[in-house]
């Protein structure tokens, strides 16, 4: 077991340095203007939690934050499931396991950006293969710039392609670790596919899944270069998520004040719903 | 056998569909692209790529991104590593909470940090440097790093850290010749890491830099405003930017499942 040693601590110092540098100056900094007002000039003014009230109560961030949730579930609903199947379908060893470790992880590793541009070059009318194939093809009207249902497809297919795989390499690793004297032990027992899945592969994948659930939330509920790049929150203010309403309120208005106040509402959600998935899904193991 | 394989065959199709599309592009003309639609480029050109790799501000965009996440990937994996140690090691006053508060920063939405971490860095003159995009960075990569390097430490026995001072090691002598290559693999992973999230984030690095740290997707974007909308040359540098991950990832193949099974919740 880890022994007591109070002189660990010297060992995390320069993580906690660095980091400590990273996120509470700029942490403070945001609370410093959450609270004030400005007039330009560096000349500031207290407004208490004005801000915060103002924010809660406008129907702009209620609505961008109405999004940013069924954003985050649609992702969640499709994503996990979906990883889960390909996991459990791809093969456990031999000559294509790598390749296919590979070329699932390639999304992942493609700047944020360029994700966007690729599915823009993608979709795009008459030029894109997508857009061509849904619009000439099968003769579905599909134009991302003019339809919001179709600016939200294409953004959710977007997160879909770019994300699953987190999960599938998180599920396969879980499935990896579990011995051929399960499965052996389940075959003399005469079980389904399905009790194996349930009584098996879903358990040991649990801790694997609770990582992946919880990175996937915090990741698609901070998301804004892909959808930004993508469709710049339009059509109107259809795909505008909360990241994207804050970047604009921040560096587009310079309302510095609101958008101190909103990035810390912001911060405080992601933190609680994270504290509560975790809490839901690590329950069972503290019994 | 074959009908399970079919849905992993489909999977990685729906993958490669649009990276196919995007390096098809990359290959055509503005002409031909604009013209109408075509799956295989009809008059096959490497143009596109030629700009890029002649003209500065292109080719010096790639040299930027991939010094500042060697930087951060450097940086971010050394001072993970005694905290990893320490962590997996040792209990010590406030070890949990201390564990969980660094986990909260890959919470943050980077959107919050953008404008501060702009003032920040403009106040310690290190604004449009890879040092700031490199510091800034490891507000995320230095958790994730300490997280992974944890759990493969956690896999190696206390026995073998004492063994090796009963026979006379020095704690850096140990660490450096007998501990860090029993976790090469958890090294290697935790930079993979470091290296994938610093080499996609584009948010911060675009705040952070203005002329000489530019990071090649920033050019991008600056790019396709300003000279017109040259789909076949930003693909072109898309698909030079798919390139570093991918040799990248090859090399970590065999680690992959293993490093993402090893963290701890």
């Amino acid at each position: 077991m880890r022994t007591e040693n109070q002189k660990a601590w010297f060992f995390v110092l320069p993580v906690l340095g660095l980091v400590a540098f990273n996120a509470l100056v700029p942490m403070m900094t945001v609370v410093n203007y959450s609270v004030q007002e400005t007039f330009g000039n560096n000349q500031f003014f207290w407004e208490g939690l004005g801000w915060f009230e103002q924010i809660l109560r406008s129907d702009r961030f209620q609505a961008a934050l109405g999004r940013q949730f069924l954003f985050t579930f649609l992702i969640l609903l499709i994503e996990v499931p979906l990883g889960i199947i390909v996991a459990l379908s791809m093969p456990r060893k031999g000559f294509w396991v790598p390749v296919c470790l590979v070329l699932m992880a390639l999304p992942m590793l493609i700047p944020w950006n360029v994700v966007g541009s690729m599915w823009n070059i993608f979709t795009l009318p008459k030029i894109g293969l997508l857009g061509y194939f849904l619009n000439d093809v099968l003769g579905i009207n599909y134009d991302m710039t003019q339809q919001p249902l179709s600016a939200w497809i294409t953004v959710v297919i977007m997160d879909v392609w770019h994300w699953t795989s987190l999960v599938v390499l998180l599920c396969y690793a879980g499935l990896v670790s579990i011995p051929d004297a399960y499965y052996q032990a389940a075959k003399i027992d005469g079980a389904s596919p399905w009790s194996v899945f349930r009584y098996i592969q879903l358990p040991k994948m649990k801790t694997v899944l609770t990582i992946a659930v919880l990175l996937r939330f915090m990741d698609s509920f901070n998301i804004y270069t892909e959808p930004f790049v993508l469709t710049g929150g339009g059509p109107g203010n259809s795909t505008t998520l909360l990241s994207i309403d804050l970047v604009k309120i921040a560096l587009g208005q310079f309302d510095l004040g609101p958008a101190a106040a909103m990035s810390l509402i912001y911060f405080a959600i992601t933190l609680l719903v994270s504290w509560v998935f975790y809490t839901l899904m690590t329950k069972d193991d503290a019994q | 056998m074959k009908k399970r394989s079919l849905i992993p065959i489909l999977y990685i199709a729906f993958l490669m569909l649009p990276i196919y599309w995007l390096v098809a592009m990359s290959f055509k003309t503005t002409n031909e692209i604009l013209s109408g639609f075509s799956l295989f480029p009809q008059t096959f050109t490497l143009e596109n790529y030629i700009t890029i790799f002649t003209d500065p501000t292109w080719y010096w965009g790639y040299i930027n991104s991939i010094a500042y996440v060697t930087i951060n990937t450097v940086l971010s994996v050394c001072v993970a590593l005694p905290a990893a140690y320490a962590f997996s090691r040792y209990r010590f006053l406030g070890d949990k909470q201390l564990f969980f508060w660094l986990l909260t920063n890959r919470m943050a939405p980077a959107a919050v940090f953008a404008l501060p971490f702009f003032q920040l860095y403009s106040s310690i003159g290190l604004f449009d440097t890879y040092l700031a995009v490199a510091l800034a960075h490891t507000l995320f990569n230095v958790p994730l790093a300490v997280w992974i390097l944890e759990g493969f430490m956690r896999g190696i026995p206390k026995e073998l850290d004492e063994t090796a001072y009963v026979d006379g090691y020095s704690f850096p002598r140990f660490f450096v010749t007998i501990f860090l290559p029993n976790i090469k693999a958890g090294v290697g992973v935790a930079a993979f890491f470091c290296f994938m999230f610093s080499w996609v984030e584009m948010l911060l690095a675009k705040t952070l830099t203005a002329v000489d740290a530019k990071p090649i997707a920033a050019v991008m974007t600056r790019t396709a405003s300003s000279a017109g909308y040259e789909l076949g040359l930003l693909a072109a540098a898309g698909t030079l930017t798919i390139i570093p991950g991918a040799i990248v990832i090859w090399f970590v193949r065999n680690y992959i499942a293993r490093g993402f099974a090893m963290g701890r919740v």
